[in-house]
């Protein structure tokens, strides 16, 4: 292995001047556009808006994220699937990554806390009908909460648990995908729900995608596939 | 005058050119992920903004989803961009990328 020193010197050069000249340039074009932009034209929001009522839900935003643009959402959820793939096959966890904390007030905080972020997660979740809410932010909920656990070290990812990871992992890009092909076979168009199972429908793509969300944050924090543990 | 929605995207538009500058100007892999995730912030905040035009309507919900997904997949975007520099680290030592061996000097 070589050793490179690193170079990590800030200090303004003649090169970064010419950056810091286009950049600034940019910032500038970029400022002027914003200020001219038109106000009045017809935006996408008044259909969307319109069409609130027939999405399931009522909640504009996860009428947007999870019907109208679902197959958008449906790619998004495959990045954080291919995210996950590309650091397992890329990392191993380091055998000795983690310290068992030397106070217990951590183990214990996190014990009673977890509970409750689990609660909050659902909470979320079935908000995202009506109030701002839904996957994302009750994954994001899920995510936090097992990383809490992962840095107490009550649990550790391990390599026999990769059985169980792997298909929390896949289930939410694996329900989004059943759901919109079962609606092509159904009623002839990709993602096209019928008003009345919209409801039913989103909640559970949206109950696989909140774990496959929360466990892809996490095993990001991981920061690489579980290998065999040594908690230091 | 400037309402607090353009002051908003104004915000954005100075941290994406704070990040690309950050971006293109830093040879430092740790930096250059910092500064991606500024410009990233910025968009969001330009997005977020957008869908406060049109006076009194209410605010459109399509960029308002599309920056929800957005920040998460930032998240992963980010996460990769620091296992591939952790990997770069691993193989040449070096926390940058080096074109060849005299650039490297």
């Amino acid at each position: 292995m070589r050793k490179i020193p690193d170079n990590d010197d800030v200090r303004l050069t003649a090169g970064r001047a010419l950056i810091l000249g286009m950049a600034l340039a940019l910032t500038l074009g970029l400022a002027a556009v914003a200020l001219t932009f038109p106000e009045d034209q017809p935006r996408l929001a008044q259909i969307a808006l319109q069409r609130v009522p027939e999405s399931g839900v009522n909640n504009p935003v996860t009428a947007v994220l999870l019907n109208f643009r679902g197959y958008d959402t449906l790619l998004e959820v495959a990045v954080l699937f291919l995210a996950i793939i590309g650091i397992w096959s890329m990392a191993r966890t380091a055998r000795v990554w983690i310290k068992r904390p030397d106070t217990p007030i951590l183990g214990a905080f996190v014990r009673f806390v977890v509970p409750l972020m689990a609660i909050v997660a659902g909470y979320l979740l079935w908000l995202g009908a009506d109030e701002p809410g839904g996957a994302f932010q009750g994954g994001a909920v899920l995510g936090g909460m097992v990383i809490l656990w992962i840095a107490a070290a009550v649990w550790l990812p391990k390599r026999d648990g990769r059985a169980l990871l792997r298909p929390l992992l896949a289930i939410g890009l694996a329900a989004f995908l059943l759901a919109a092909t079962w609606m092509l076979l159904v009623r002839g168009n990709f993602f096209e729900y019928p008003p009345e199972q919209a409801k039913d429908l989103i909640l559970l793509i949206e109950g696989a995608a909140m774990l496959s969300i929360g466990a892809t944050l996490a095993l990001l924090f991981v920061g690489g596939a579980p290998e065999e543990e040594e908690i230091g | 005058m400037i309402g607090s929605a353009m002051l908003y995207a104004l915000s954005g538009v100075v941290l994406f050119g704070m990040g690309i500058y950050a971006l293109l100007a830093y040879p430092n892999l740790l930096r250059k992920v910092l500064g991606m995730n500024v410009m990233g912030a910025g968009v969001f905040m330009v997005l977020i903004a957008s869908a406060y035009r049109g006076g009194d309507a209410p605010p459109d919900p399509v960029p308002h989803a599309l920056v929800i997904t957005g920040i998460v997949v930032a998240v992963c975007a980010t996460g990769l961009a620091l296992t591939l520099a952790t990997r770069i680290h691993a193989i040449t030592g070096a926390a940058q990328l080096t074109a060849d061996e005299e650039d490297s000097a």
